[in-house]
């Protein structure tokens, strides 16, 4: 195993960069931070759609939501491969499908995440907003928001390690990602599947585990901070 | 919107088939290895359950494709010649998919029924215990039935994503729903209609799974507990 690090490290870490198109594990990352970048303001715009009172506008989002929510996240890739060139009228890379599928199915989920937050805090506080004369935008914006997505921190810290691991899909149309490169890696040693795969499952644990861990000891902080001040 | 001729319906029914066989074999492997991992986690034998948390870590920080490709690329390396034959004579894939899919929902499942467990206060254990029921007796009749029930509204949320996740296995070659719908769009180019075709499937076994949850929440709800 030890060996095809070795060998091997810099095409899964970076893939063929400088030589070529950047790849690995530094695609993976880039992939994750771009769909979570992207997907963040869209969740809140569909939780804030969500939990409006306008009543036609929180129905379309709820069957948006909910569609999105039933179907693969493979079959949205296959579906972004097909619409996002219509959509901008010229073809389009693997990366940016990858992207685009990855902010539409993420930014469903994340909003579910924030809407659950929003519904969370007591309507005595929306209420209390109202009556000293904010408006309902203003209430959201100074009162409800700030309160929810703190709440919800540690929810969506999780999802952006889902994120990293849903990346791996990219895989599938051949973006030049971390599980992509592994599986070159493969091609080219070819007789040890086994080992090539388990340094490909460790380098994924390695980077999600201790993200994991970090992103909930800065959550922690950030309470307690808050708790003292 | 084109109507898809007699031969690729079939061929969709099919992959549809296969992703229902897939979902439930790696369900109820899943919820075994569950149940085991979670038995085992709530002994007092600190080894073991490293062991455990282990096993829940590593799978929930790895890629379910990761676990696929290892389980269909790698694994097979470390069996006998003769079995290794049989299994590529068997349909290999299909297998291999169900083993890394339950193996890594088992993961998720196991932390949920666990949430459910914490739920049940200590007393329910002890006095089980009392009676003269030994540990598995107590887990068995007195403290899984009590944390199964709490833990319902997550493992129906948990059985929805195992049922998308089997799309993952398309990877291996596995003949599923999405396989299909790809082989399909290959042969007619006719995108909108194989993708719709199958989106339609997969809401239509989507909300299936979120229905009979529902009834099944119904069911096993608490009276007067938190989510009656």
């Amino acid at each position: 195993m030890l060996e095809i690090v070795r060998e091997y490290w810099p095409m899964l870490l970076v893939g063929q960069y400088p030589n070529g198109p950047l790849g690995g594990l530094a695609l993976t990352l880039i992939v994750a931070v771009l769909g979570l970048a992207f997907s963040l303001p869209l969740s809140l715009l569909i939780a804030l759609a969500r939990v409006s009172p306008v009543k036609w506008l929180s129905f379309v989002t709820a069957q948006f939501v909910r569609v999105i929510r039933g179907i693969p996240l493979l079959m949205l890739i296959f579906w972004a491969y097909f619409v996002v060139p219509k959509l901008i009228g010229s073809s389009v890379s693997g990366f940016t499908t990858l992207v685009c599928a990855l902010v539409v199915y993420q930014a469903a989920y994340l909003a579910e995440v924030i809407r659950a937050g929003i519904e969370a805090i007591p309507s005595g506080q929306i209420e209390a907003s109202r009556s000293m004369g904010s408006s309902y935008m203003l209430t959201m914006r100074k009162v409800i928001l700030p309160q929810a997505l703190l709440n919800v921190l540690p929810s969506m810290t999780n999802q952006f390690v889902s994120t990293i691991k849903e990346t791996s899909l990219g895989y599938v149309i051949s973006v030049n990602e971390l599980t992509f490169s592994a599986n070159q890696v493969n091609n080219l040693v070819l007789t040890q599947p086994l080992q090539v795969f388990g340094v490909l499952a460790v380098v994924y644990f390695i980077v999600c585990f201790s993200l994991s861990r970090s992103l909930r000891w800065l959550d922690m902080r950030i309470r307690r901070s808050r708790a003292m001040a | 919107m084109y109507l898809l001729e007699a031969q690729y319906l079939y061929q969709m029914l099919g992959g549809m088939v296969t992703t229902i066989q897939l979902f439930i074999v790696s369900w109820v492997l899943a919820f075994s290895v569950a149940l085991t991992l979670v038995v085992i986690r709530a002994t007092e034998w600190s080894v073991a359950r490293w062991l455990v948390d282990a096993y829940v870590e590593y799978h929930r920080n790895v890629p379910l494709l990761v676990h696929v490709l290892f389980w269909y690329f790698g694994m097979p390396e470390l069996l006998p010649e003769s079995v290794r034959g049989w299994l590529y004579q068997h349909n290999a894939e299909m297998s291999l998919a169900a083993i890394a899919l339950g193996l890594g929902a088992a993961a998720y499942i196991a932390e949920d029924i666990r949430s459910g467990l914490r739920a049940i206060p200590d007393t329910q254990f002890e006095a089980a215990r009392a009676m003269g029921a030994n540990y598995l007796q107590g887990m068995r009749y007195v403290i899984i039935p009590q944390a199964l029930r709490h833990a319902v509204p997550a493992l129906i949320g948990r059985a929805l994503l195992l049922f998308k996740n089997t799309s993952v296995t398309m990877a291996i070659g596995v003949a599923e729903l999405t396989y299909q719908a790809r082989e399909i769009e290959n042969d007619t180019y006719r995108t909108f209609a194989t993708y719709g075709a199958a989106t339609a499937m997969y809401l239509a076994g989507a909300f299936l799974i979120m229905f009979i949850g529902a009834r099944i929440h119904a069911y096993y709800a608490i009276s007067g507990g938190r989510n009656a």
